[in-house]
């Protein structure tokens, strides 16, 4: 009981010191849209494409939006030592780390559904799978965040945590079957698009709104919990080491 | 400020290496319920590694601590929730009221809404913090940054309390705030334990205090044990307008019974285990001519017995710790 007092004043103060600054609020209404407008400018296909662009959409908000802020919070409050005060705290780290990801994750699937609202105007999405396509995205935010988990625990700087998170977050966008087929690849390319968890969660979006997916419904959902638990795992591994010296 | 025979802190051959170096190397104490202990050595010696291993921050790569009787190595967490920790740098949220701050922190150690609103208040009060309790703490002064993170420490109403240099680097009135809620603290019954390079202060403050130097305690003693080391000393101290260095040196040469230094600019300090006869001592510096401003006999400090015990000159120390800290280090 008393670990979960400390889990939810955790997941509140960030939420309303970070991700319910207006800023930031703004930046996660700004990105999805600037995505949306961009790919559907550049298909030209008018508004038949929107069921097309918005898994792709959907997952670079809630990827961008989570990388980004996880990885400059945890190393900004490392940097100021305040994150001292929540190791020190009486509470397992496990649940401290999910109390410091969870609004990272609600920040994500929030941010997917502003391609969503919009689309709804502008096109038919009574096709959706809704069942399938909102576990997803959980999915797609939580192995996103905790991909921010891992930027920041291995960064130091602020500016280290948005340069290390494009080294991870360009090569996904661009290979895990979002935008352009996974078929398309050149075949040296093709096994590295396996290794990454946007591929598996960009199949159950194509799935859910197109009926598109190619992998087993199954096969996605597995291997995205298990990219989460191994990316959750390692993290708190590394807090582990570098952290508490 | 009544310690009893109970150990609330107790440690055992606690060593730690940092690469080449060996930063804490097989201490060994004990701190008892309701004493004020403290931790004394000068930059680098192994304060801040103590505090971070003894409350679960760093871990120790030999040794055994006990708090309240738990064993840390087995079970940390219940262990912190038994310490209130006030780092050496003031680390609260900058983008929370100080009222905030410390009901998050209540709520770190599982307090409930109603509780923590109502013990951040008296806390705000006590500290003399109530006018700034909406205020965002970015905004406060150094000193108000200082007694907050000192309320936030307790704010869970620990009985083992870490304060980790509390006075460095704020203005002489607050710093002299600080010391009077620490008396308090203490008084009230809870266990402080204290790392400090003011040695007056630890000397005000504390029953007992240890010297660690190069990762090792070479003195662990009470106050008054401590200081019954100088015992049967007597210091004078010359107030001259001129050359205190080539003065001591004729001094020594005059009076090869009589320990002389040059404290700092035209201020020399005599010492001897007989009584100093002030009267051939001023004839000598005005023969020399010097302007004897003032002599006066003064009491011999904790500062001295640290001098001693330690080798290290206490002022250097001072004026490194504050270098690093207004530089940013700790």
């Amino acid at each position: 009981m008393k670990a979960w007092i400390a889990f939810w004043s955790i997941l509140a103060k960030d939420l309303r010191a970070y991700y319910l600054k207006p800023p930031n609020i703004s930046w996660g209404l700004i990105f999805p849209l600037a995505w949306t407008g961009m790919f559907f400018i550049r298909s030209g296909a008018g508004l038949d494409s929107i069921p097309a662009l918005l898994p792709g959409v959907m997952a670079v908000s809630v990827l961008f939006g989570t990388t980004s802020l996880l990885s400059v919070t945890v190393t900004f409050e490392k940097r100021g030592r305040s994150f001292e005060r929540l190791l020190l705290a009486p509470i397992p780290l496990e649940l401290l780390m999910l109390a410091k990801t969870a609004g990272a994750i609600l920040f994500g699937v929030a941010n997917a559904f502003v391609p969503v609202v919009l689309a709804a105007f502008l096109a038919d999405l009574s096709g959706v799978a809704w069942g399938w396509l909102i576990p997803a995205i959980v999915l797609i935010a939580v192995s996103s965040t905790f991909l921010g988990l891992f930027i920041a625990v291995s960064v130091s700087e602020v500016f280290e945590a948005q340069t290390f998170s494009n080294f991870f977050r360009f090569p996904m966008l661009f290979l895990c079957g979002l935008f352009f087929p996974i078929e398309q690849l050149p075949v040296w390319l093709r096994p590295l698009s396996y290794v990454l968890p946007l591929t598996y969660g960009a199949d159950v979006l194509h799935g859910s709104i197109r009926g598109a997916g190619r992998l087993p419904l199954a096969l996605d959902f597995g291997l995205l919990a298990t990219f989460c638990v191994i990316l959750f795992a390692v993290s708190l591994r590394n807090i582990r080491r570098k952290w508490i010296v | 400020m009544a310690a009893d025979g109970k150990a609330a802190i107790e440690v055992h051959g606690l060593a730690k290496q940092f690469g080449e170096v060996q930063a804490v190397a097989g201490v060994d104490f004990d701190v008892r319920e309701g004493e004020l202990f403290g931790f004394l050595g000068p930059n680098g010696a192994g304060k801040t590694t103590t505090i971070n291993i003894l409350t679960g921050l760093a871990r120790p790569d030999a040794g055994t601590i006990r708090i309240a009787g738990i064993d840390c190595s087995k079970n940390p967490k219940a262990a912190q929730h038994l310490m209130g920790i006030v780092p050496d740098e003031s680390n609260l949220y900058p983008e929370l009221t100080g009222l905030d701050n410390l009901c998050f922190c209540g709520a770190l150690y599982g307090m409930v809404q109603r509780e923590r609103e109502v013990r951040a208040c008296e806390l705000l009060g006590t500290f003399g913090l109530a006018d700034a309790a909406d205020r965002k703490f970015a905004t406060y002064s150094r000193g108000m940054k200082r007694r907050l993170t000192i309320a936030a420490g307790i704010t869970h109403r620990p009985p083992i309390l870490f304060l980790d240099e509390p006075t460095t680097g704020i203005d002489v009135a607050s710093a002299r705030q600080v010391r009077g809620l620490i008396a308090d603290l203490s008084r009230g019954g809870t266990t402080i334990f204290l790392t400090t390079h003011y040695i007056e202060e630890a000397e005000r403050l504390c029953r007992r205090i240890a010297f660690i130097v190069k990762g090792r305690i070479v003195r662990t003693d009470t106050v008054e044990d401590l200081m019954r080391q100088t015992d049967g000393r007597h210091v004078v101290q010359f107030a001259v307008s001129n050359g205190a260095a080539g003065l001591c040196e004729a001094i020594r040469g005059e009076f090869p019974n009589l320990q002389c230094q040059a404290v700092k600019d035209g201020v020399i300090r005599v010492e001897s285990s007989e009584p100093v006869r002030v009267g051939p001592l001023v004839r000598l510096l005005e023969d020399r001519g010097a302007e004897v401003a003032e002599a006066r006999k003064v009491r011999p400090s904790l500062e001295d017995v640290f001098v001693e015990v330690t080798g290290i000159e206490a002022g250097a120390m001072k004026q490194e710790k504050e270098k690093a800290k207004m530089g940013g280090g700790a």
